[in-house]
């Protein structure tokens, strides 16, 4: 009686190990595939977050420059590097609302003095201002539909997020952005 | 040529390593040393005349709280300063958007949407928004749930703001 058990439980459990051996490459590719997906997510996170990123833009407030629902391409290197200067286009995060990343021109850093139209539909007043240390002052193309640092002031520099460097869609305007007006 | 190949593959394990490391760091959750006194006792309670690192504080950063900028007051952050790119400091939040602060020169600043007024627990000797006035709540990169080290002091930070700081809310 004893032995018919000892022999039970033996195959028992022989057959538990052999199922464990059947799983183990299964369970294995599994935790290696999940180590490659994760590989990728954290590569992505990088690309975007400290070389290059794609961003679509909506609003009026960059005519003519962009228009509503260009795609472009913005990059990382220069903002964490200091290296941005007047005239650039730029992706900053609103100050008055910190879940909004708009884009908008560099009019002036920090030591610039910007002159600016009070109200550009009623007067012809001038209103000068210094930009003080760590901001930057950006306003939009359209001056006239564009809510930008002559309504909420400086901003400072580290809410600035990338610089935008190429337009991708449309393709009709496929081209690079440099740090001119266009003027028509 | 096996060499080549082993310090080839030993790389690419430390470059997958820190790639998936700096993405944790930046999305979820990071460890910084606070420097300082100007939120003591919370951080650095003694004041020491020489900055030596093993003597800070390490603190958990939390990035989670940057999805949505939802902050409460009593909230401890680490934010960019706004006259400095590249200095991060660490205070507390005391009035959020909507608030009015009454300044020690009886002035009321209204804080804009957007912004928020932060003060170090140790009044007497921290520069905060009572010199540079509300910084934008999009400066935030971080929020301060616990203290890592030293192990005495070990814990969850305390997110109450003391009774003379509250604003006025409206």
């Amino acid at each position: 009686m004893n032995r018919e058990r000892n022999r039970f439980r033996e195959r028992e459990r022989e057959m538990g190990m052999e199922r464990l051996r059947e799983l183990t490459p299964i369970v294995k590719e599994a935790l290696q595939n999940t180590a490659r997906v994760a590989n990728f997510f954290c590569l992505l996170h990088f690309t975007g977050a400290y070389m290059c990123t794609v961003a679509k833009l909506v609003g009026p407030s960059m005519l003519p420059t962009f228009n509503d629902g260009n795609l472009v391409l913005t990059e990382r290197i220069t903002t964490r590097s200091e290296k941005v200067g007047s005239g650039d286009v730029v992706l900053v995060r609103a100050p008055d609302d910190p879940r909004k990343v708009v884009a908008k021109r560099v009019k002036g850093v920090e030591g610039d003095v910007v002159s600016y139209l009070l109200d550009p539909k009623k007067t012809d007043e001038l209103n000068t201002v210094v930009v003080p240390k760590g901001h930057i002052w950006i306003e939009g193309d359209n001056a006239h539909n564009s809510h930008d640092s002559r309504q909420f002031g400086p901003v400072p520099y580290a809410l600035l997020h990338s610089r935008v460097f190429f337009v991708v869609w449309p393709p009709a305007d496929f081209r690079s952005v440099g740090n001119k007006v266009l003027r028509f | 040529m096996a060499n080549g190949n082993f310090i080839w593959n030993v790389g690419r394990k430390y470059f997958a390593a820190g790639v998936i490391g700096l993405a944790i760091s930046d999305r979820y959750a990071s460890l910084m040393a606070v420097r300082g006194s100007s939120m003591a006792p919370t951080f650095n309670p003694y004041e020491r005349k020489s900055s030596r690192s093993v003597s800070d504080d390490y603190v958990l950063v939390e990035k989670l709280c940057l999805g949505k900028y939802e902050f409460v007051r009593g909230d401890v952050v680490v934010f960019r300063s706004p006259s400095n790119y590249k200095e991060k400091n660490v205070k507390r939040i005391t009035a959020l958007p909507g608030d009015s602060v009454h300044l020690p020169s009886f002035d009321t600043v209204r804080i804009p949407s957007g912004h928020c007024w932060v003060e170090g627990d140790s009044s007497a000797c921290s520069l905060d928004s009572r010199s540079f006035g509300p910084i934008p709540l999009g400066l935030i990169c971080g929020r301060i749930t616990h203290v890592e080290w030293p192990p005495q002091r070990m814990g969850k930070v305390d997110s109450g703001v003391s009774e003379d700081r509250l604003p006025f809310t409206t």
